[in-house]
């Protein structure tokens, strides 16, 4: 993005703070296509190998008395679980391997995409549009095979009074159609955001390198916001894979009873 | 010179566009501040509702975020 825009004359660590969020081949400069190994295949990689140790070897040992690493998978497990069952009740529970799947993915993306000089795959609204368009196709599918043309009720607010209810069911309609951007955006903007402030003041922090006199003052309180914000953004990035997940149950209930 | 001031259109309508965000960040404070008032008063009842705490904060803050995809779509798509 920015590679061009500054010469390599001037000292320190000049860098854009965007230039983290650009897909680069893993091997060679060519294009990217669409069977180019890229970073976001690497990081999606990892994130999925990473849910596969904790989940799959952490819990290998089947211990009565579980292990470090398996009390954590079980933790997760209960978490999720006991989520779907509350938001969307004992029929959701069908859904919950997709749900486990959904928030294990988001948090772990988010959490390897914390570590220095990695890539945020969720900080793409391309990846991010992808799992919401799944969440919604799915929930659309499942109350019109539930309900039938029922799943309609959904719209027409029976608890209103009459001349409102063709107006309410205008702006339904509309809210329905804008879950897909407003749940997908919500991740890829928080993630994206979260980095590009960190990359901003780790861009201050060599200051001390070009003048020592205001240096003594920008680095180390840029080195102290730096610290801050990360440790905001390890909150973000559990937060936003939770909210993911719980509109997606909250979605789902409203397929699974569309009745106001 | 036209081009110009499309662009410097679309730049001042970015950061405008961004004002939205403080209405989304006052709509989370209020979400927060009145969960935490009723939490105070009854602590046992406020631990079952974490989940309607975040679903409100989401959908406070879903209107922030179409402000922000205005501005995207201004720095990147006009």
């Amino acid at each position: 993005m920015a590679t061009d825009a500054h010469g390599a004359a001037e000292p320190g660590l000049v860098f854009h703070p965007m230039d983290q969020f650009m897909v680069k081949p893993l091997f060679g400069d060519g294009a990217v296509g669409i069977f180019t190994l890229t970073n976001v295949t690497l990081w999606m990689a990892l994130t999925v190998a990473a849910i596969f140790a904790l989940l799959v070897m952490g819990t290998a040992g089947r211990a009565t008395i579980p292990s470090r690493t398996q009390s954590i998978a079980e933790l997760a497990y209960d978490f999720v679980r006991k989520m779907v069952e509350d938001v969307a009740g004992k029929d959701g529970l069908k859904f919950f391997p997709y749900i486990m799947t959904l928030f294990l993915f988001i948090l772990f993306a988010n959490m390897l995409g914390l570590l220095p000089m990695a890539f945020t795959t969720t900080s793409h609204i391309a990846v991010t549009a992808v799992l919401a368009m799944m969440v919604f196709l799915t929930v659309t599918i499942v109350g019109f095979v539930r309900h039938g043309a029922g799943f309609l009720s959904l719209f027409w607010v029976s608890s209103a009074p009459l001349p409102l209810r063709p107006v309410l069911a205008l702006i339904e309609v509309i809210s329905y159609f804008v879950r897909p951007v407003s749940h997908s955006i919500r991740l890829a903007g928080n993630m994206m955001a979260g980095h590009a402030v960190v990359k901003v003041f780790a861009a201050f922090a060599p200051m001390i390198v070009i003048s020592t006199g205001i240096g003594l003052l920008v680095t180390p309180l840029s080195i102290l916001a730096i610290a801050t914000i990360y440790a905001l953004e390890l909150l973000v990035a559990f937060i936003q894979a939770y909210v993911f997940t719980i509109l997606t149950c909250v979605y789902l209930k409203d397929a699974l009873h569309p009745h106001h | 010179m036209e081009g110009d001031i499309v662009q410097m259109g679309a730049y001042i309508g970015a950061g405008l566009a961004c004002m939205g965000m403080g209405g989304a960040a006052v709509g989370v404070g209020n979400v927060a501040g009145n969960f935490l008032a009723g939490a105070l008063r009854n602590p046992s009842a406020a631990g079952g509702q974490t989940a309607t705490l975040f679903i409100g904060i989401a959908f406070a803050e879903a209107l922030g975020i179409f402000s922000f995809l205005v501005a995207l779509l201004l720095m990147f798509a006009v």
